[in-house]
């Protein structure tokens, strides 16, 4: 029996965080394309509900009574997999992202590896998607974009090497909880720019969204989607991108940690703090999506092999000389 | 405990199926994704007998880097049509026997290593250093590869380079012809070399390539 109450609860648990994700990915969208419209001095969505917030709603309700179609030449099992497989990639990934010292649904101590490793198999959606739909451009877009994502993986993994030998742990509470006094974007900036750069292409965001670049693959990898199989590819890419706000905001900018341990700013509960940080890094993410051009193919390439990857593997050798020299290592 | 039972047969259910479906299946991109499928199934065991360092290891380069280069070369080359023309052809008779050697080999293999379990006890009384269970996995490894086998693990750093290096020889080829971008040409460029002004004559018209 108690067995049964524990496992009720963790469900519980699970649907309390699943839940205001899926939220929170709708309403992103809509704060998307309100900056985006933003920029451009346009209105952006605006009718639909108080601001236009229930845009996305009404987007998802159109997606989901459309019909799916199904090409006749594609391998059908693997087409139907691929958006769920973007989707529950995205999902997962949350099981471990802490909102306050307590509330983390799974408290492990390889979690940063797990998010890295949940985030190396999103390329699975997009390659399956591509390869089934046995179609040229959603073919050209998966390979785009499978290249692109593990290139840039490289480059997040020596990142994240840096700000664990600033830790000493894997475990993604104890990152956070080593930035108390001073949040790792300061010692280390530079790896902070390059991570949110390689972020915007891991999640295939503008400026290097080849993958869908529309005026050469039409829509890249979900030319062939139609309907709730569309909204879940588009839903995933959202929840990913939160979800790489959420790390970076995990890593360098203290998590659920307040800017400073002081009266009015400390009374704030912890997921709070969180949630404006990810919504920071998002509007970041949004503002970039308005204002900056599309890279070329060679040149991005150049930018994650030639550039980030020699850069962050020399700030790995600088930080630890840098701990080493100062007698800084964490466990000592 | 029946739960963590269980959980175990469902994965190294899925584990074996898969690991046969990658020999069975028609399709050569479908074995890929079987092997995608026994490739998490195996971390997953991994993570369930506390190996959570290897479990997310495993998943990070053999799911999230290996198994992708695979699914390009399939996916590129059209080995399903290759393969079925190798399994149709005459000369065939020829790879069984080399087949049959490597997996006579691998079979002796397991026979040694499943009888090696019969003595595990004896077995953990051999090990060289200590196993210190407050440490977590990922520090204990650390702490022990950076140290006693630093030498091994260099050594392994290194056939590792010069696999890569090989590879890279292998395929690199310098073609002519390609037009490649250089930043510092665009911007050291200033208006002298880009711009001439000339007076042209009429019905003479101007000579462009200088």
């Amino acid at each position: 029996m108690a067995e049964l109450v524990i496992f009720f609860e963790q469900i519980y648990r699970i649907l309390f965080l699943l839940i205001p994700v899926l939220v929170s990915v709708a309403m992103i969208v809509w704060l998307d394309r309100r900056v985006w419209a933003f920029v451009q001095k346009r209105r952006g969505p605006n009718v639909v509900g108080p601001f236009g917030l229930f845009q996305t709603l009404a987007d998802a309700l159109k997606y989901i009574f459309k019909e799916i179609i199904i090409p006749a030449s594609s391998n059908k099992v693997i087409f139907i997999l691929a958006p769920i497989v973007t989707m529950t990639l995205a999902l997962i990934a949350w099981a471990v992202i802490p909102f306050s010292e307590t509330f983390v649904l799974a408290d492990i101590n390889v979690g940063i590896l797990y998010l890295f490793a949940v985030s190396s198999l999103g390329v699975y959606g997009i390659i399956m998607g591509g390869w089934a739909s046995n179609s040229k451009y959603p073919f050209l877009g998966a390979i785009r974009s499978a290249a692109q994502m593990v290139s840039y993986e490289v480059s997040i993994g020596v990142i994240i090497i840096n700000v664990l030998l600033c830790v000493g742990s894997l475990n993604l509470s104890d990152i956070v909880l080593a930035q108390k006094d001073l949040w790792f974007v300061i010692p280390l900036f530079p790896m902070f720019i390059i991570f949110f750069i390689s972020a915007l292409a891991e999640t295939n965001r503008p400026p290097f969204d080849l993958p869908e670049a529309e005026a050469e693959l039409v829509a890249g990898y979900q030319t062939e989607y139609s309907g709730m199989m569309y909204a879940m590819f588009w839903l995933g890419e959202y929840a990913n991108i939160l979800l790489m706000c959420a790390i970076g905001s995990i890593l360098f900018l203290g998590g659920w940690l307040s800017p400073i341990d002081l009266f009015p700013l400390n009374v704030i509960p912890a997921p709070i703090w969180l949630i404006l940080k990810i919504l920071f890094l998002f509007i970041l993410f949004a503002l970039i999506k308005a204002i900056v051009p599309r890279y070329r193919y060679d040149q991005l390439m150049k930018l994650g092999w030639k550039i980030f990857l020699p850069f962050s593997l020399i700030y790995v050798v600088l930080t630890a000389s840098f701990l080493m020299y100062f007698d800084l290592l964490p466990g000592n | 405990m029946i739960a963590h039972a269980i959980v175990f047969y469902i994965f190294s259910l899925i584990a074996i199926v898969s690991a046969i479906m990658v020999t069975v299946s028609k399709n050569t991109v479908n074995s890929v994704f079987f092997l995608i499928l026994d490739f998490i199934s195996i971390s997953c065991l991994f993570i369930m007998i506390g190996a959570e360092f290897l479990g997310m290891i495993m998943l990070i380069v053999y799911v999230g880097a290996v198994a992708v280069l695979f699914l390009f070369v399939v996916m590129m080359l059209n080995v399903a049509q290759q393969k079925n023309e190798w399994f149709n052809s005459s000369g065939r008779s020829s790879h069984i026997p080399v087949g049959l050697l490597v997996s006579i080999i691998i079979f002796f293999e397991l026979i040694i290593v499943v009888g090696g379990w019969k003595y595990k006890p004896d077995l953990l009384d051999s090990i060289a250093i200590e196993i210190n269970t407050d440490l977590t996995n990922t520090q204990s490894l650390g702490s022990v590869i950076y140290t006693d086998y630093i030498h091994l693990f260099q050594l392994s750093g290194m056939v590792l380079l010069v696999a890569m290096i090989g590879a890279i020889v292998l395929t690199f080829r310098q073609r002519s012809g390609v037009k490649r971008q250089s930043y510092f040409k665009q911007i050291s460029r200033d208006r002298k070399d880009g711009i001439e002004l000339v007076d042209v004559e009429n019905n003479k018209g101007v000579k462009i390539d200088a």
